[in-house]
């Protein structure tokens, strides 16, 4: 336990030593890495944050934004360098500070908040402890007030039952509240600087929406500048007041937020723009448009733009002359020479009416043939005494050629039920029959004619291929193991199989290792394909992908659904995926179904009060979000609650009837059902007012592009 | 199943032909530095990395340098041995080191030097032998009890832990004395006696791949058990169980020195170490040297290949 020294300043003197010059001066920063060769991981940035200001940095995975917050931190890894420029804090150079200065610093006026709350943690310490010490640490507080202030700090962050918490060990904490528990230790210090790295990105759509609630609170009721750092636009939107894009490791463009995401002026930001499903894009009408190639690989160096190998505005000088920062407009940067045409092309690719959800839709009810049918499907984990109930009574039908979207978080048994239906786990009750025969066995018991029609893509392009393996290998052991095909017709079968994914052959005998991540996830689809099946579970096949492979891995999968007349169980905990895919939705939460419909229906008041908690969550760019939340977070799937399982968090509890009675299932027109207390007229009633209110439709005309 | 009755989409996706053959071509010649996809293949590069780990690791050339030298001796020592190990000379009976005998001669005349030299053929002759045996055995033992879980899980392990519960000396005696001591005989109880601890290795590095995407992937191309094991799970546990193995070889070399001590071994006169150090342990006070040599050369032995298993650690690890 470190002495008590003289407790750290305060915001506002960190900003009155600063005699008005910017509280974080980034200024043509360079950090490389060493890896065989000196690689440069960020180049020449250059950014500026105001006190109380909230900043964005967004990129893609390997553009740097990281390595920058790192090089604030001064916690590079061993083979990391700044290479050069400076960062100024408050008017410090914290690059030459000492180690001891250094020490004072962080935690104290800088703090930085991590992706995974539960590794930033001390497993054997208290969460109590643990923001205590920053308190006795950092602001010389004695125990008792550090205890009172850290109780005082836990209700700041929102935490629910904030005066247990504090005795409670991190890993008896929900992944939201040790977020909060990682934001309390951050602002314990007052600092003048909170970082935050990715801070959303493994908690659930609902989780998220409230820790990103809690940081637009924290802006007013604390002194402390923001910087965000996510890959996801929708998160720094909602948060941020400028935004920096970072691509290969230099800042591409800067702005304010709302301008920049409208009419952005560098070819890279509206390819960004255009490839992430925004909600109320269809496959048939908005199509997303990937960005051509691929990501740069860390530390290559480019001779003239780094974009230019993709870009669709490339000309000579873009690929010989790297282009400088322009200023734009007022308060606006891009390295772009050509940035005046970037609006309208931005513009050419928006859609010209965007559905958003609260406007129903027509649509005409499925007509096509059933193909598989799960009736009460139930899978239970554990002892038989407590089990998890992973899976509950879970009955739906997906028909030929269609797309079944399966929505829920983690923890709803979405997972669980595709891999019950294609056998890798038993259920330990319901039936699963396809096309009439029944199919309810593990894979092991199954004939090849019943395992051929049921293939799968797996979610990690990490974990979904044979490390050991080459690609051509691979896919034929599976064309040889579901078909009868040999030899030579086999190789052509593999050969067809890699052109249907548009996998280049010359890439058939690399392993793994050798592939990128779109890359890997297209062999995973390509090998789903080998046997020419009639289902393809699709567990969240993009979600670990980059945003602009997203685009390539979804539209490749919407052109093989349509082309082979497959139908999909498509997985996914993103709505806006599953708005654009999807024929027919189903939600999920705690292991049973708690709306089934066409996808325009379920999306589209009267809608269950948790689909509407997840639509309300989603951040999105153009829309403000509802204020409804879904209070806490999923309880264990060990411990359902009883009657309605939403009822310990439905911002629509009628009271005791949802506590203790399972609700009836309420039909609506055309195939769309719901399990709630509250009928549909009740349910329009209400929840068109508060979408429609709330949310604001898409401008008519969005070419207000700045030039 | 009549596809042709399905209705058409009312739409079209936008195709993506062109967009994805561009991002192919970037993806075969990116505009600097060789593309990921025309590296050498992974084999040869895994390899690679493991030989220049082993040379960054200064413990790790000691060791490989110590178990090169041995093995050499294994391999040539009839050319390089000054005398006849077996040859008993008594005009030099426990002789004190010197010019003519580097570390004595033993109680019968024998030269330390060469009976030291010698004895590391029969050594490094059964350790690798009773290693692999021990090796294929964990292996079958430990994939079985990984892929298969549940009661066959439990029941193998119990079955593997009651094994470990005997000390393996007691074990080996007991073996040894029923089956008489033979080379043969030692690599059977020194093999069998090491299936349960590299069946415990085995069985984890199986476990932490068993749930892997991939090996689900397998599953769903109708493959079985067997297929799974060797082809999904075993190719990408190699790095553990060469690390195993390798120590393994070490501690069957000290055991092996440890039979051959309690006269369980390879019969006399055969030149082995262990013998060698029960032999002249009476005359330790009056010429050390010659119990010295053999336990050096087993000490030296031994800690090699711990070096080189560390280097190989880290390989595996990185």
């Amino acid at each position: 336990m470190s002495p008590r020294r003289s407790p750290a300043p305060s915001p506002r003197d960190v900003v009155a030593r600063s005699h008005g010059a910017a509280l974080l001066a980034v200024e043509g920063l360079t950090v490389t890495y060493r890896a065989a060769t000196r690689l440069t991981a960020v180049r020449d940035v250059s950014f500026a944050l105001k006190p109380r200001e909230a900043y964005g940095l967004v990129g893609e995975s390997g553009c740097g934004k990281s390595t920058i917050a790192l090089s604030i931190m001064r916690y590079l890894p061993a083979n990391g360098r700044v290479a050069a420029g400076q960062i100024l804090f408050a008017g410090q150079d914290l690059l030459g500070l000492s180690g001891s200065d250094l020490q004072r610093l962080r935690g104290a006026q800088i703090a930085m908040v991590y992706q995974d709350p539960g590794a930033a943690l001390n497993p054997s310490m208290t969460v109590g402890d643990q923001v205590a010490e920053v308190f006795t640490a950092h602001r010389a507080f004695g125990r008792d007030r550090a205890r009172a202030a850290t109780e005082t700090m836990f209700e700041s962050v929102r935490m629910p039952g904030a005066a247990d918490v504090a005795k409670r060990y991190p890993h008896q904490l929900s992944g939201g509240m040790q977020q909060r528990a990682i934001i309390a230790m951050a602002l314990a210090a007052n600092p003048a600087l909170l970082i935050l790295d990715e801070p959303t990105t493994g908690l659930d759509a609902t989780v998220e929406a409230a820790v990103l609630d809690l940081i637009a609170a924290i802006r007013n009721e604390f002194d402390a500048a923001i910087l965000l750092i996510s890959h996801n636009l929708a998160v720094v939107s909602r948060v941020c007041d400028r935004v920096g894009v970072l691509y290969a490791g230099e800042l591409v463009e800067e702005g304010p937020t709302g301008e920049l995401f409208t009419s952005p002026h560098h070819p890279y930001t509206a390819g960004l723009l255009s490839c992430v499903p925004r909600f109320g894009m269809r496959k048939e009408t908005t199509p997303l448009v990937p960005i051509a190639g691929r990501m740069p690989r860390l530390g290559e160096a480019f001779p003239g733009c780094s974009f230019a190998p993709r870009c669709p505005l490339v000309r000579e000088r873009c690929r010989q002359e790297p282009p400088p920062l322009f200023a734009t407009t007022s308060g606006r940067q891009a390295r772009c020479f050509f940035w005046p045409e970037v609006p309208s092309l931005h513009v050419s690719r928006q859609p010209a009416r965007m559905e958003v959800p609260g406007v129903p839709a027509a649509t005409e009810p499925s007509e096509r043939a059933a193909l598989l049918e799960v009736r009460d499907a139930t899978v239970h984990f554990g002892r038989p005494s407590h089990p998890v109930r992973a899976v509950n009574d879970l009955s739906f039908t997906l028909h030929q050629a269609e797309i079944f979207g399966l929505v829920g978080e983690s923890g709803s048994g979405k997972s669980t039920i595709a891999r019950g239906i294609a056998g890798l786990l038993s259920l330990n009750g319901g039936t699963l029959s396809l096309d009439g025969g029944d199919i309810s066995r593990p894979v092991e018991q199954r004939a090849r004619a019943e395992i051929k029609r049921v293939q799968m893509v797996f979610q990690s392009p990490e974990a979904t291929l044979n490390p050991r393996q080459t690609v051509r290998q691979m896919l034929s052991r599976t064309v040889k193991a579901l078909t009868d095909r040999r030899g030579d017709v086999l190789q052509e079968r593999v050969d067809e199989l890699a052109r249907l994914v548009h996998l280049d052959a010359a890439l058939l005998d690399s392993v793994p290792g050798g592939l990128s991540g779109g890359q890997r996830q297209r062999v995973a689809i390509a090998r789903a394909f080998a046997g020419d099946p009639d289902i393809v579970l699709c567990d969240e096949p993009v979600s670990n992908l980059d945003v602009s492979v997203q685009a390539t891995i979804l539209t490749l999968l919407a052109n093989l659904q349509e082309q082979k007349l497959v139908s999909y169980l498509f997985i996914s905990h993103d709505l806006s995926v599953v708005r654009y895919l999807a024929d027919r939705v189903g939600v999920m939460y705690l292991g049973s179904l708690v709306e089934i419909g066409p996808a325009a229906r379920v999306f589209a008041p009267p809608f269950h009060p948790y689909t509407e908690t997840l639509l309300a969550a989603m951040p999105a760019l153009d829309r403000p979000s509802p204020p409804i939340r879904a209070d806490g977070s999923m309880p264990s799937a060990a411990e359902i609650p009883s009657g309605c399982p939403f009822h310990t968090r439905c911002p629509r509890m009628l009271g005791a009837q949802c506590r203790e009675h399972v609700p009836p299932w309420q039909q609506t027109a055309g195939g769309h059902a719901y399990r709630c207390w509250i009928s549909p007229t009740d349910l329009t009633q209400r929840q068109q007012r508060l979408w429609d209110d709330t949310i604001q439709q898409p401008e008519p005309d969005v070419a207000e592009g700045v030039a | 199943m009549d596809r042709e009755r399905v209705p058409a989409m009312s739409g079209r996706p936008v195709s993506l032909g062109a967009d994805l053959d561009l991002a192919e071509r970037e993806a075969i010649a990116p505009p600097g530095g060789p593309s990921l996809a025309t590296m050498p293949s992974a084999r040869r590069s895994r390899l690679g990395a493991a030989a220049r780990s082993i040379v960054r690791t200064p413990s790790a050339v000691v060791g490989l340098g110590v178990v090169i030298f041995w093995v050499l001796c294994a391999l040539g020592w009839p050319l390089v041995v000054p005398y006849d190990p077996d040859a008993q000379d008594a005009t030099a009976l426990l002789a004190l080191p010197s010019p003519a005998h580097l570390f004595g001669a033993d109680h019968l005349g024998r030269d330390v030097l060469s009976r030291v030299l010698a004895g590391s053929r029969e050594v490094l002759l059964l350790a690798p032998a009773a290693t692999l045996i021990g090796l294929i055995g964990g292996i079958a033992v430990g994939l079985a009890a990984a892929y298969y879980g549940g009661w066959f899980d439990e029941i193998l392990m119990r079955v593997m832990d009651a094994i470990m519960a005997f000390p393996f000396i007691i074990l080996a005696l007991l073996i040894l004395s029923v089956m008489g001591p033979s080379a043969r005989n030692v690599i059977i109880v020194i093999g069998l006696g090491y299936i349960p601890l590299t069946g415990r290795v085995v069985r984890a590095a199986a476990l932490s791949v068993r749930d892997l995407d991939y090996v689900a992937a397998a599953r769903l191309r109708g493959a079985r058990g067997i297929e799974i094991m060797l082809t999904e799970i075993l190719p990408n546990i190699t790095g553990p169980i060469v690390v195993e193995a390798t120590v393994r070889v070490g501690y069957a070399i000290f055991a092996i020195a440890s039979l051959s001590f309690l006269g369980l071994g390879v019969p006399p006169p055969s030149a082995n170490w262990g013998a060698m150090i029960n032999e002249t342990r009476l005359y330790l006070t009056i010429n050390p040297a010659i119990v010295l040599a053999p336990t050096l050369a087993i000490g030296s032995l031994v800690v090699a290949i711990n070096l080189v298993a560390d280097g190989l650690r880290r390989v595996v690890r990185g």
